[in-house]
């Protein structure tokens, strides 16, 4: 209280006389907003003393039906009783180290990857990085080789099995719809035609559909005895999907670079390739990272659907425990919540990663 | 001119499935060589077929299946399990995904005639019924006129539904909700009067998810017949006869009190259906295939049949045999003679 007296008079006054003055301008200026903030308040009165009540108070962490059915809250004993089951699925219960340290590999690989924009020094590292974690992920998941046994894909699944089919789906879609773009602004009719067709056909069907042919129809085609792999048929059907989209993201992306741009590249000589290598897309795909980032977040939710061919993903699995004991099954709001944390976790960092990217390459412009 | 070649290579390979189907025999060295059965199996139905926290599948379906890989491979263990939606399993069959359906599908006569399938017995008979709140105070299904009713559709549930209540002259109003749970939930929450499904499935809501379950009562109708069982591709009889026979030895050996505890005392028994049996008298296993001890292996690593029963769906679901009784016991399970 002395130091504020020695403060010059002004018009800003004491913390409690500041938050007066601000609460009165922002949430009490009108009387629509009066009634406004009133109401907020009492919706949050309303609906959070609940929720922590049932997550938080009433709830239990211990592992067994008994404890669940002697709590009025939430039974986060489910997940803590399955938890495995759910993260890994049914993969072989004395092998389910291999799983982990896959995803910890994976993880790795991606968050240096990400990190090769703060420092040039890793993006050297990135494709030899990918070249040699994909066939050990592959190694540690399949096993067959080194004295490790061998897990059939069906019976992968959980969280790795999410966080491969969208890693590799952005991985290889990337790539394709970036030619499909190139392909829909050739000046070659054929080669236009072919990406614009498999654009419009691909947007045109929902994913649910083209995995429900990858999984019902195409099989009924291949001679007897060949059958490509249920999960492969499904990697392919993302891949082939998302890339559709990404395509035309990045078409927004070409066609917002300057005419000019394409001009300075052919007066320099250089070949369309290296062009676009040098000049245009560096230019274009920095605009257009907010919507690709969004198509890679919608996609990753979009792996759920592999459910429906009988692939559990991370969300599968939460179904495969509530399957597992009958007693379980009515604790689905616990085991939907805790899968649902850690989506939103994964695409919350994905978000904030895409706005740091932003920034990052934003700072020649701000000069 | 285009179409046409791509029809033509369609009809083809249709073609091919069917004439590589044909060879007799063939799915049994097949299996021998890879050392394990493809077993298709439910995504997650407690008591058939559902992963327990261990992720290790378990069920009476499941268990049919581990039946016919101690019949040929010697060991139950030797199964691979492929999760198959309703929409999957028959392509997969077809298409050689997979060795055997075991996935609570109803045998029906164009299932087998139609769709290449080929069923090997009937390992649970199932039908629809009706839950009602006892406070409803309805003790038939003929007293349900104008019930509105909790149904998850695109099941033949849904159907069987509007035909039995069309076919008795009543009139009832649908609750169509899409997920399971919901609809419980909602059946539970006094939405609608009735729930229907499969009685083994209203036994386990009724049990699982009623606040009380000594408040619902299933009415004792039955108004559909659902006998489940597995299934393989039509065209390979040594095979179809295997997996009948695994599901059968199971059947004869409740039938005669041969159980996994008591299997080695029995072999010694002088009743010769039990040798025949366990192939303390030879023959049973060279006209299947495969060696005398098969069934010897599947009684001892699997169990019989009321074993299987118990342990699945006694224990997950808190069903009677039912049914499912031998017929000894005024139930339908009714092994053909292993002679």
């Amino acid at each position: 209280m002395a130091n504020s007296l020695k403060l010059p008079p002004g018009p800003v006054g004491s913390v409690g006389q500041r938050s007066v003055i601000w609460v009165r301008k922002n949430l009490f200026n009108s009387w629509l907003n009066s009634i406004l903030t009133l109401l907020a308040i009492a919706f949050v009165l309303w609906i959070v003393p609940p929720i922590i009540e049932w997550a938080f108070v009433n709830s239990t962490f211990t592992p067994t039906i008994e404890a669940c059915r002697a709590v009025s809250g939430a039974c986060w004993g489910f997940v803590n009783a399955n938890l495995r089951l759910i993260l890994f699925g049914v993969y072989p219960f004395d092998q389910q180290w291999r799983p982990l340290l896959a995803m910890i590999v994976l993880g790795g690989i991606i968050v240096a990857s990400l990190a090769g924009v703060k420092y040039p020094r890793m993006q050297k590292l990135i494709i030899p990085m990918w070249v040699i974690g994909i066939p050990v992920i592959a190694i540690l998941m399949w096993g067959g080789v080194l004295g490790l046994t061998y897990v059939q894909n069906s019976a992968w699944g959980g969280l790795p099995l999410t966080l491969i089919l969208s890693t590799i789906g952005i991985v290889f879609a990337f790539p394709l719809g970036l030619l499909l773009a190139l392909g829909r602004q050739s000046n070659m009719p054929a080669i236009k035609t072919l990406s614009v067709v498999y654009i419009e056909v691909i947007r045109g069907v929902p994913l649910i559909t083209v995995l429900f042919m990858a999984s019902v129809m195409f099989p009924l085609f291949l001679p007897d005895g060949v059958s490509i792999d249920k999960l492969l048929r499904a990697q392919i059907g993302i891949i082939l999907f998302t890339a559709a989209y990404l395509a035309e993201v990045f078409r927004g992306g070409l066609q917002a670079v300057p005419r000019g741009q394409f001009e300075a590249g052919d007066s320099l000589g250089l070949s369309y390739w290296q062009s676009m290598r040098l000049i245009i897309l560096p230019q274009a795909l920095r605009l257009v990272i907010p919507p690709t980032v969004n198509s890679f977040i919608s996609m990753f939710k979009d792996t759920t659907l592999v459910v429906i061919i009988g692939l559990f993903d991370l969300l599968g699995a939460v179904k495969l425990a509530l399957r597992s004991d009958p007693a379980w099954t009515r604790y689905y709001v616990e085991g939907y919540v805790f899968a649902a944390a850690i989506f939103f976790l994964i695409c919350y960092s994905m978000g904030r990663y895409s706005a740091y990217l932003e920034k990052e390459l934003r700072k020649g412009e701000r000069r | 001119m285009k179409m046409k070649t791509i029809l033509a290579a369609g009809a083809m390979s249709v073609a091919a499935i069917a004439a590589n189907n044909a060879h007799a025999g063939a799915a049994l060295d097949g299996i021998k060589a890879k050392g394990f059965v493809q077993c298709g199996v439910n995504t997650g139905l407690p008591g058939f077929s559902a992963a327990n926290a261990e992720g290790k599948w378990e069920g009476l379906d499941v268990d049919v299946c581990r039946a016919v890989a101690a019949a040929l491979l010697g060991d139950a263990e030797k199964v691979q399990y492929t999760p198959m939606t309703a929409a999957q399993r028959f392509t997969a069959l077809q298409s050689g995904e997979i060795d055997i359906l075991s996935r609570n599908t109803t045998w029906t006569l164009t299932r087998d005639a139609k769709l290449g399938l080929t069923f090997g017995g009937v390992n649970y008979y199932d039908g629809q019924g009706f839950l009602v709140p006892k406070a409803l105070g309805v003790s038939h299904a003929t007293e349900l006129d104008g019930a509105t009713v909790c149904v998850e559709p695109g099941t033949t549930t849904e159907l069987n539904l509007a035909d039995y209540f069309r076919a008795k002259g009543m009139s009832f109003e649908p609750v169509v909700i899409e997920n399971i749970n919901e609809t419980t939930a909602a059946f539970f929450a006094g939405r609608c009067d009735v729930y229907t499904t499969d009685a083994s499935g209203l036994a386990s809501v009724r049990q699982t998810m009623a606040p009380n379950p000594d408040d619902y009562v299933i009415l004792p109708e039955i108004i559909s017949k659902e006998p489940l069982g597995p299934a393989v591709a039509q065209g390979d009889d040594q095979w179809a006869d295997l997996v009948r026979w695994s599901l059968m030895a199971m059947v004869e050996a409740e039938e005669l009190g041969v159980n996994s505890g008591n299997v080695d005392d029995m072999k010694k028994s002088e009743n010769p259906a039990i040798q025949r049996l366990l192939g303390v008298s030879p023959g049973m296993g060279e006209a299947l295939g495969v060696d005398e001890e098969w069934a010897y292996r599947i009684i001892k690593q699997v169990g019989n049949y009321g074993e299987s029963y118990k342990s699945n769906v006694t224990a997950k679901l808190g069903l009677e045999r039912g049914l499912n009784a031998l017929w000894t016991d005024g139930g339908l399970q009714y092994a053909i003679p292993v002679r």
